[in-house]
């Protein structure tokens, strides 16, 4: 389904992605964890090309991300993506967020994309939210209608970059909570995440990266069990401490 | 103070037969249509400068740069008697005639301080979208939306709403600014305020009236914004003193 060979990336003279190689197969869960400024988000974000790279190869669905002649918006339609800062658009309510791509983008009639959107909204349990604005919701309520707009696309695929970074621990579970329910249906997922918790319950690989470079790649069970490269060990160490 | 008042002269005839008030009003007129035709021009190219200045396009921002250093370094006067004089003998002789016999003044002074005004609401329609976080951009982009699309549904309506306090300093500059075109022969505001004095010398009643207008014309402008911002404004959101200058 994703496909990311030998991607480096520079700002200037800076080299932030160093020959990254791994892939994401179809309904397969796949948490990308290292320390801060490793490049895990700038990796994830070159999936949909919203960082573009200077060498290598990303392929969604068949698609090379690169490729001049790609078209993205197209692309990326049918890619959902989840944000630390949710980024929901704060003068819309909850209702216009969840729409107003379906019907600009796909072409969905208004009636389609409520009755698509509310669904959606219902199922992360906020349907008594929908006339609301951003702003009048939680970290974590905002967190799972942004989730449910990227859904509402009918993504091939869902990225998710540091999706419970941004928000107060009592809200994380909630928003783990549908993220887990979405791996057990299937879909698939790239999850920039500290979660280790979550890793463990529905992650199938885990990448674990340093400095742009992809350190440990590999099955949950071998990653959490005994990690092949010191930093990596050293990684889990400190953040699995408590 | 020997001064003698007499408010009543307003009510004489002129010399064209119609009385004093009549140009009072036919200045005020004036004034209103250039100001708020400057205005539409300002606000329709000042945003499209300031949404190019934005973009990932170097030609495009440098176009937009060199536009507002241009527009907001010469004085307003300078660019009005650029626009009537200098221009008319820059282009072909056949169009520079036309500009000069028929093409109506108030086209040219509307030309002239809108494309002034557009330089500085350009700064701040700029100004608006880069205070907007990076990642708006990117979930627009990240939903499918073209680039245009994200600056269409999701960074210019914020952004809008981030300088509205600054735009409605400019929409209250422009009533005060079109003061200037007196100098090219619009018979506006200032212009009859002159030749009222000249013909009656009666210097203080004109000009309390006069300040009184420029006054409630840049007032009126206030509460109509006030009002649009009160409606725009988004609940729960606190965006204040975001706005600059």
């Amino acid at each position: 389904m994703i496909e990311i060979k030998n991607v480096s990336k520079w700002y200037g003279s800076f080299q932030v992605l160093t020959d990254c190689t791994t892939q994401v197969s179809k309904s397969e869960v796949v948490v990308v964890c290292g320390p801060s400024g490793s490049g895990k988000s700038t990796l994830i974000k070159c999936v949909n090309g919203l960082e573009p790279f200077q060498k290598g190869s990303v392929v969604v669905d068949g698609i090379a991300v690169e490729a001049p002649k790609t078209n993205l918006p197209k692309l990326r339609a049918r890619v959902g993506m989840v944000f630390q800062n949710f980024e929901l658009f704060p003068h819309m309510t909850i209702t216009d967020n969840l729409v107003i791509a379906q019907i600009k983008v796909l072409g969905r009639s208004r009636e389609e994309a409520e009755d698509k959107g509310l669904k959606l909204l219902d199922r992360v349990g906020l349907k008594s939210q929908a006339a609301k604005f951003p702003g009048q919701l939680s970290g974590g309520q905002q967190q799972r209608v942004a989730i449910a707009r990227a859904l509402a696309m009918d993504p091939i695929c869902m990225l998710f970059d540091e999706p419970t970074s941004a928000l107060d621990p009592e809200m994380i579970n909630e928003v783990l909570d549908v993220m887990v329910q979405l791996a057990h249906e299937g879909m698939t997922m790239m999850c920039v995440t500290h979660e280790m918790g979550f890793a463990r319950k529905v992650a199938h690989r885990v990448i674990f990266m340093d400095r742009g470079a992809i350190v440990e790649d590999a099955a949950k069970e071998e990653f959490f069990g005994q990690p092949r490269s010191e930093r990596a060990q050293s990684f889990l160490a400190k953040i699995l401490q408590h | 103070m020997d001064y003698h008042w007499n408010w009543m002269f307003f009510f004489q005839e002129t010399d064209d037969g119609l009385k004093y008030y009549d140009w009072m009003l036919s200045g005020l007129g004036w004034t209103t249509a250039v100001s708020l035709a400057s205005l539409v021009v300002a606000l329709l190219l000042g945003s499209v400068l300031g949404v190019m200045r934005t973009t990932p396009n170097r030609w495009l921002v440098g176009i937009g740069d060199t536009y507002v250093d241009v527009f907001r370094n010469v004085p307003l006067i300078v660019q009005l008697f650029m626009w009537f004089f200098v221009v008319p003998e820059l282009v072909p002789e056949t169009i520079g005639n036309w500009m000069k016999q028929d093409l109506p003044y108030i086209v040219t002074a509307v030309v002239g301080l809108g494309l002034y005004t557009a330089a500085r609401i350009a700064e701040q329609v700029k100004a608006g979208i880069n205070s907007l976080s990076r990642g708006q951009r990117f979930a627009g982009l990240a939903l499918g939306f073209t680039e245009w699309q994200t600056y269409r549904y999701v960074r210019l309506p914020m952004a809008y709403r981030i300088v509205l306090p600054a735009l409605t300093s400019e929409a209250m500059n422009i009533f005060k600014n079109s003061a200037v075109t007196y100098a090219v022969g619009i018979l506006e505001l200032y212009f009859q305020y002159k030749q009222i004095i000249e013909k009656t010398s009666q210097v203080l009643e004109i000009t309390i009236v006069v300040t009184s207008l420029y006054f409630l014309l840049a007032f009126v402008m206030n509460r109509i914004l006030a009002i649009v911002e009160s409606r725009t404004r988004v609940p729960g959101l606190i965006v204040g003193s975001k706005g600059g200058k």
